[in-house]
């Protein structure tokens, strides 16, 4: 049992880390979530060619580093901090692990070929308006069509889904219920009949779009996996996923604790530092301990997840991990980013200081793919209905 | 990172269970489950012949260096001592303090005569001990210790005089280590000792202190005069802080594990009463075990995380360890009322009179000692920003 990082992966993390403070500061960040792609291309060709992000944990016969989901998460737990606006959750953590999970040969080879050489991003489509993330929140359809499939639907809440390259979408056979029924399908995402539009979104740092599917036909080399069976897959990219989104969120509330004691301590008013006040000290501290709570959750989280895509002896903790990590990092996030805008008073509130664009990915992070209360009723279930 | 044991610890983990399935019997049976915090009063001369069958068994400060009669097991296998320990419901240890604090105090900080002297009957789990920190004008401020040590030339020893409280099991205890200053003119952490007191002697006189849960396990201790030979003080006068901190950095060792094992106990029990009285299809109950599970659950983690990792770079705590005490102190605090809100108007009902309280009741009342003990959640939160977060330091007043 060694329940910290190994030097290796301290040494990527601290390489990601001074990579993104230099290319993801403010003036960045606000670029960036000004124009509706909501990444800058050339810096995400810059981590593809010189970082190698996008292929960290893809096996390397698929053109990828072979590293493992520990790593992923780290990633993304600077990416938190920094706020990177990029396509990585969607087309490493969502796409990605969709073809890592479901994928076949031809699939992998030739979709995680195109991610790890950086000529291409994708997005993940599960569920339509006012979704659970659950199987029944699975509403569009599929019919056979001879050998091939023909598609309709509605998905919202797709992120980065209006500017991706290739789009995996869940789809229930027509007539079916539940768990029963459901496939994934892979797609280029300007296959005709795919409708995107970009939804315009609170938090501007991350873009989210809606896709439409009419009577969309696809080949039978579209399909991931065996047709109607694909939920036990979907939910283990869904906890992939929900694990990658809270690492996240324990980036972005290292950095809102950092912001606001930095920001405290220079603050002076009754000719002392606010720092110095124990109700603000109180505050931060609780901060502090949220902060690190969520990070031992994220930590235990992504050694699972990493066993659930290798096979280990913790692979069937999967789910109830990531919905422990999932519960607690989203309200952690956003209590932090609630003290951190309200120990920065007045400035908090403005666009100018960068407090509101955390406090807007708090909200956003916590409703994506299951807020506490609904991971919470996840692991209620697993306890007391079993 | 890497979750798994080994096998040779996996081995250890067979080891351990099956001694304590096979001993965890007959006499002892009755014992399972009992006289962890909170319930430290009950069958306490059995429990002391459970230490002494433990000790016998060889698992009895199993974490210590071999030579000096401990086990010398790895931190997973303490871990993984302690997590099947409290699993088979064994009883709460009388021999907790000497094992997890003058033990590892005696090993950093005492002589060898100490040593000797001292350790031996800790790992037979024949000499028991207490700690004689706070005192009625020093309680979160703890270097505001009054109790005075005065060397007597003539008798060549210690004269202690002063008054310690919420002394837990110093009424069974051999010994009990105390803080007190050995400079009258001294203030604060400067001017203090540490001293090895023997308990059976006419200067030390011991009161029990009547708890919320109406039961007693700590008491007021009360020296006049009371006598400790000049080989019984751990490093010389003036050191009482330095060695009285370093012991406080031992209590968060493994051994909360072991209470994060107690924890999984009760929460449990809360799990099936929830399942059998139909609480659990109450929407807002549900949420509620459910965090108290999802926080369970990290506390383990963030233990893990302490036990993983090195100090921080100043030699003080890490960020993790610095929060664990505030964390679980809140988490069982909540537990309590989350056991009372499960068993509904039943909760008011005791078991019998004139205060038998069930196991749940006694849990809700004696946690609200969680959050003021050991460092009350305020003072938590001032070590947390000063130390975790280096926000400046609280004022001292001028109240004498």
């Amino acid at each position: 049992m060694e329940f910290a990082f190994t030097e290796e992966q301290q040494m990527i993390r601290d390489t990601a880390a001074a990579f993104l403070a230099e290319v993801s500061d403010s003036a960045a960040i606000r670029r960036a979530m000004d124009t509706e792609a909501g990444y800058d291309p050339d810096l995400w060709q810059r981590i593809c060619r010189e970082m190698y992000w996008q292929a960290i944990h893809v096996p390397e016969s698929f053109g990828g580093l072979g590293l493992g989901y520990v790593e992923v998460v780290a990633m993304q737990e600077q990416m938190g901090r920094y706020l990177l606006c990029s396509p990585f959750l969607a087309t490493v953590c969502m796409a990605g692990n969709a073809l890592l999970v479901a994928g076949d040969e031809s699939q992998k080879s030739e979709w995680l070929g195109k991610v790890c050489a950086g000529e291409a991003t994708g997005a993940l489509a599960v569920c339509g308006r006012g979704t659970r993330w659950d199987a029944d929140s699975v509403t569009a359809t599929w019919q056979r069509d001879g050998d091939g499939f023909i598609l309709n639907g509605e998905y919202r809440y797709v992120i980065d889904g209006h500017t991706a390259d290739f789009l995996v979408v869940a789809a229930r056979e027509v007539g079916s219920q539940g768990t029963a029924g459901i496939s994934l399908f892979i797609l280029q995402a300007n296959t005709p009949g795919v409708e995107r539009s970009w939804l315009p979104s609170m938090d501007q740092a991350r873009k989210q779009a809606s896709v439409a599917l009419h009577d969309v036909s696809l080949g039978g080399s579209a399909l991931m996996g065996e047709a109607g069976c694909a939920w036990v897959s979907l939910s283990r990219v869904l906890d992939l996923a929900t694990v990658a989104l809270a690492g996240e969120q324990v980036g972005g509330s290292q950095r809102l604790l950092d912001m606001t004691v930095a920001y405290t301590g220079e603050r002076v008013q009754f000719n002392r530092t606010i720092a110095s006040f124990q109700a603000v000290k109180h505050k931060a501290a609780d901060m502090m301990l949220k902060a690190e709570v969520a990070r031992s959750a994220v930590y235990y989280a992504a050694c699972v997840a990493q066993e659930a895509l290798e096979g280990g002896p913790l692979a069937g903790e999967l789910a109830e991990a990531a919905s422990v990590a999932k519960s607690y990092c989203s309200d952690a996030y956003f209590a932090i980013a609630g003290d951190a805008l309200q120990l920065h008073g007045g400035v908090g509130f403005t666009w100018e200081y960068d407090v509101h664009l955390f406090f807007k990915r708090a909200k956003s992070s916590e409703h994506l793919l299951g807020n506490g209360a609904l991971h919470r009723e996840r692991l209620a279930a697993l306890l007391l209905d079993s | 990172m890497k979750l798994s044991f080994n096998r040779e610890d996996e081995r250890f983990r067979e080891e351990i269970a099956g001694w304590l399935a096979d001993n965890l019997t007959g006499e002892f049976a009755r014992l399972k489950y009992r006289g962890g915090p909170g319930d430290e009063h009950t069958y306490p001369e059995e429990r002391k012949v459970w230490e002494r069958k433990l000790a016998e068994g060889g698992w009895t400060c199993v974490g210590w260096p071999k030579e000096y009669g401990g086990r010398g097991c790895s931190i997973e296998q303490q871990v993984i001592f302690f997590e099947e320990y409290a699993r088979a419901g064994a009883p709460g240890r009388v021999g907790h303090i000497g094992e997890g604090l003058t033990g590892p105090t005696l090993i950093a900080f005492g002589t060898e005569a100490q040593k000797q002297k001292y350790l031996p009957g800790i790992v037979a789990g024949t000499e028991l001990w207490c700690q004689g920190y706070s005192e009625p004008s020093a309680g979160s401020d703890l270097a505001a210790v009054k109790t005075k040590a005065r060397f007597d030339e003539a008798s060549g020893k210690w004269r202690i005089n002063g008054q310690k409280v919420w002394t837990s099991l110093a009424h069974e205890s051999d010994y009990c280590f105390v803080i007190a200053r050995t400079d009258p003119d001294s203030v604060a952490h400067k001017g203090l000792g540490f001293f090895l007191i023997k308990m059976d002697q006419p200067g030390i006189t011991v009161r029990p202190i009547e708890q919320i849960t109406g039961t007693s396990e700590f008491n007021e201790v009360f020296f006049d005069d009371a006598e400790c030979d000049a080989a019984d003080m751990v490093g010389q006068p003036g050191d009482g802080w330095k060695v009285a901190m370093g012991l406080l950095g031992f209590e968060r060792g493994v051994s909360t594990l072991g209470q994060q094992m107690q924890f999984q106990n009760e929460f449990d029990e809360v799990v099936k009463l929830a399942r059998s009285n139909g609480a659990a299809h109450d929407p807002v109950i549900r949420q509620r075990i459910a965090a108290a599970h999802a926080e369970l659950k990290i506390m383990r983690y963030n233990a893990m995380r302490m036990l993983s990792g090195q100090s921080g770079s100043d030699g003080g705590l890490q960020k993790e360890a610095l929060i664990y005490k505030l964390y679980w102190a809140n988490w069982h605090r909540s537990l309590g009322e989350l056991a009372m809100d499960v068993m509904g108007p039943e909760c008011e009902i005791l078991e019998g009179a004139p205060y038998a309280l069930s196991r749940l009741q006694a849990m809700y009342l004696f946690v609200r000692s969680d959050t003021i003990y050991g460092g009350t959640n305020q003072i938590q939160r001032n070590i947390i920003a000063e130390r975790g977060l280096g926000m400046p330091k609280e004022p001292r007043g001028d109240i004498r």
